[in-house]
């Protein structure tokens, strides 16, 4: 019978069937963080349960950690004894933490791919809604709350009721400045923030399939704001090319092999699917969320929508806005460009590209945290430190900074702020704070303009 | 965990769709490792005085009945702390971010799913009782009950039933299965080795 590569992949990590129904499915790499390790640990230990398998358990600190250069433990203050507590208990464990100060620390969606710790094929787990980042490299993965982290700790399975498959096919080119980012947010905005619930969502078609490594991490990162707890992309030889040699990938017959296998990683020609959607691809443009929910989106040309029922009434207030006003022109008070969605070097690179020889408006306050501290290191080495510094842009230590605000770094009340995040949840980059969600070249844009613009005018210098 | 078979008490309305984990537990507002989980409960919401669980007939609600899609968000289970925390052990839904149910289940909050006709009765009359009467969720009958109408029917997965009926640990469930686990790895460090070793090959 033909298989989706969800299907494939659910197979083959399926390791019995609990009396409850429940499928046991194994689970290759788990990455924690700073928010979650202490308490799971804690609750390991008080029931006495070793960890499973440390050696294939990751940790990292980036959800309280401070993104001041010369941080230390207590430069967010709050977030200390977040980064103690993950220290001891790793080192109780023999877990390998990235930790404050470690040439490799960062947003573990963004570390646990560029080391090569996420393999196509593979299951992840991560203590965090947006673990779905690492399907960009095939790789079937899951977020997961507290209780779910103690679980994968004590026996390295989850225990996971079988979603249904829904594909969703991207057709058509992205445009000049028309990145993943915008094309997630479209897809948002199309099927809904509950949208894919219950479902697992591989992304195709040929837009799908133009994008880089990168792009397809950005994708897929997005997929738990339409419902869905996991979104992946087929490997292909891109992905192949950008995982060779990282330093946690197989080497040398063993990545042959490997390669062999996920040659395999495809769904079959008639396989299907509960659900399809397509996207056309070709007449996007940029995008950026409007409202409080990530579905609330309108290409920058467009107008606010007018209020067409009280949620949307209470999200125009919240965002200070009246209704069918033009999007482009809104002025901005704070930008940034990082977190799991969009802090890799690629990322970094097109809003310098939008940047470079140009100033951030006066009155905005404008701030880059790279992903990890090794896109930093990448980053400087190419001399993007430079050309945002030079601008007027803050830049930062890695971490999850203004995304959820969780180390301290927030936006001002009633500020509007153009972000490259995935939430524009009411109060989440601070009380009362504005969030427009947008690709890093879009935000790079609004900081130099002082108000939302279309990159492309920007660019052309008709803006 | 605690086995869930009845639960009697106030319903609080709060017919909103879309809630999220960042709305039910704002953990920006309490960065503490061991934070005030009563307190934190919809706490930015409940700065204003009307909101519906500052209202002296909620302080101790049972129930919470909401709208579509709720627990949206982040995977943060403060979320679910947050609410038992309140007393609340259940959530009649018009659906749940599929986390966000995942993380009731490890706690022993019954997530109500209703729809259609039956979600807008219960509605209807939670808001007319106002906390006045107290309503009832049978989890053996899988009822709701309370005034203004008949008794509600409401499906769930038996699976997810069973382990609130029984206040199943869940974790012992799987070690049930130890030995299959062990198989797994074993038949997987053959055929595909790499999954079974996470080595960084510069140490
Ligand atoms: S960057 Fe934001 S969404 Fe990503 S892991 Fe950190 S807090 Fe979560």
């Amino acid at each position: 019978m033909p298989q989706t590569l969800f299907d494939k992949i659910w197979q083959s990590h399926l390791v019995a069937k609990r009396p409850d129904g429940r499928d046991l499915i194994y689970i290759d790499r788990h990455v924690m963080h700073d928010l979650h390790t202490p308490h799971a640990l804690a609750q390991l230990e008080k029931k006495q349960r070793p960890v499973r398998r440390p050696d294939l358990t990751f940790a990292t600190q980036d959800h309280t950690i401070a993104s001041k250069p010369g941080r230390d433990d207590t430069t967010n203050p709050e977030g200390a004894p977040f980064l103690r507590a993950t220290r001891a208990g790793s080192a109780r464990h023999g877990i390998r933490l990235f930790d404050l100060g470690d040439p490799e620390q960062g947003i573990s969606h963004v570390v646990a791919p560029e080391l090569g710790m996420v393999l196509p094929g593979a299951t992840h787990a991560v203590p965090d809604s947006h673990a779905c980042t690492v399907g960009g490299l095939g790789a079937l993965a899951f977020g997961c709350g507290a209780s779910e982290l103690e679980h994968v700790l004590a026996t390295q399975v989850l225990a996971l009721r079988r979603p249904r498959r829904m594909r969703v096919r991207a057709d058509g080119r992205l445009g000049t400045q028309v990145t993943a980012k915008d094309l997630a947010l479209r897809i948002i905005a199309e099927i809904g923030v509950a949208g894919g619930r219950g479902h697992s969502i591989e992304y195709a078609g040929a837009a799908t399939r133009g994008l880089d490594v990168e792009g397809r991490l950005t994708l897929c990162n997005l997929t738990i704001e339409m419902g869905a707890r996991s979104g992946f992309v087929a490997p292909d030889d891109t992905t192949f090319q950008w995982l060779a040699g990282r330093p946690f990938a197989p080497q040398g017959a063993a990545w042959d092999r490997a390669l062999a296998h996920w040659g395999t990683l495809v769904s079959d020609a008639d396989a299907e699917f509960d659900r399809e959607v397509a996207i056309d691809c070709a007449t996007l443009e940029p995008q950026l969320t409007w409202g409080t929910d990530p579905s609330q989106t309108v290409g920058v040309s467009a107008r606010v929508p007018q209020a067409a029922s009280d949620g949307m009434r209470r999200a125009l207030d919240y965002m200070g806005l009246s209704g069918g006003e033009p999007l482009a022109g809104l002025a901005v008070g704070r930008v940034f460009i990082g977190s799991c969605t969009n802090a890799r070097l690629s990322d970094l690179e097109a809003a310098a590209a939008v940047v470079r020889g140009r100033k951030v408006a006066p009155g905005v306050t404008a701030l880059v945290v790279p992903g990890s501290t090794s896109v930093k290191r990448a980053a400087e080495a190419r001399g993007l430190d430079d050309v945002f510094r030079s601008a007027g842009f803050l830049w930062g230590e890695s971490g999850c900074s203004m995304c959820a605000g969780g180390n301290g770094d927030r936006g001002l009340p009633q500020e509007r702020c153009v972000s490259t995040t995935n939430r524009n949840f009411e109060n989440r980059q601070g009380t009362a704070v504005r969030t427009h969600l947008a690709s890093p070249a879009t935000a790079a844009a609004a900081a130099i303009a002082g108000h939302i613009v279309d990159v492309r005018k920007l660019m052309a210098g008709a803006a | 965990m605690t086995p869930f078979t009845t639960l009697t008490g106030a319903a609080a309305p709060l017919l909103l769709d879309d809630i999220n984990t960042d709305q039910i537990a704002p953990q920006q507002m309490d960065r503490r490792l061991d934070p005030d989980y009563r307190a934190m409960l919809f706490r930015r919401q409940r700065q204003d005085a009307g909101f519906v669980l500052n209202r002296p007939q909620f302080q101790n609600a049972a129930i919470l009945v909401a709208g579509r899609n709720f627990g949206c968000g982040s995977a943060r289970e403060t979320a679910v702390w947050a609410l038992t925390a309140w007393g609340i052990r259940c959530v009649v839904a018009r659906g749940f971010a599929d986390i966000f149910r995942e993380n009731c289940l490890q706690n022993g909050v019954l997530p109500l799913e209703l729809d259609g006709a039956g979600a807008d009765a219960v509605a209807a009359r939670v808001a007319a009782a106002d906390g006045a009467a107290p309503f009832t969720v049978d989890l053996v009958a899988q009822t709701i009950s309370g005034p203004g109408g008949p008794d509600v029917h409401f499906d769930i997965a038996p699976a997810d039933r069973m382990r609130l009926l029984e206040g199943l640990d869940d974790i012992g469930l799987t070690l049930k299965h130890a030995d299959d686990i062990a198989a797994w790895e074993g038949r997987t460090a053959t055929d595909q080795p790499w999954l079974q070793s996470a080595r960084d090959h510069r140490r």
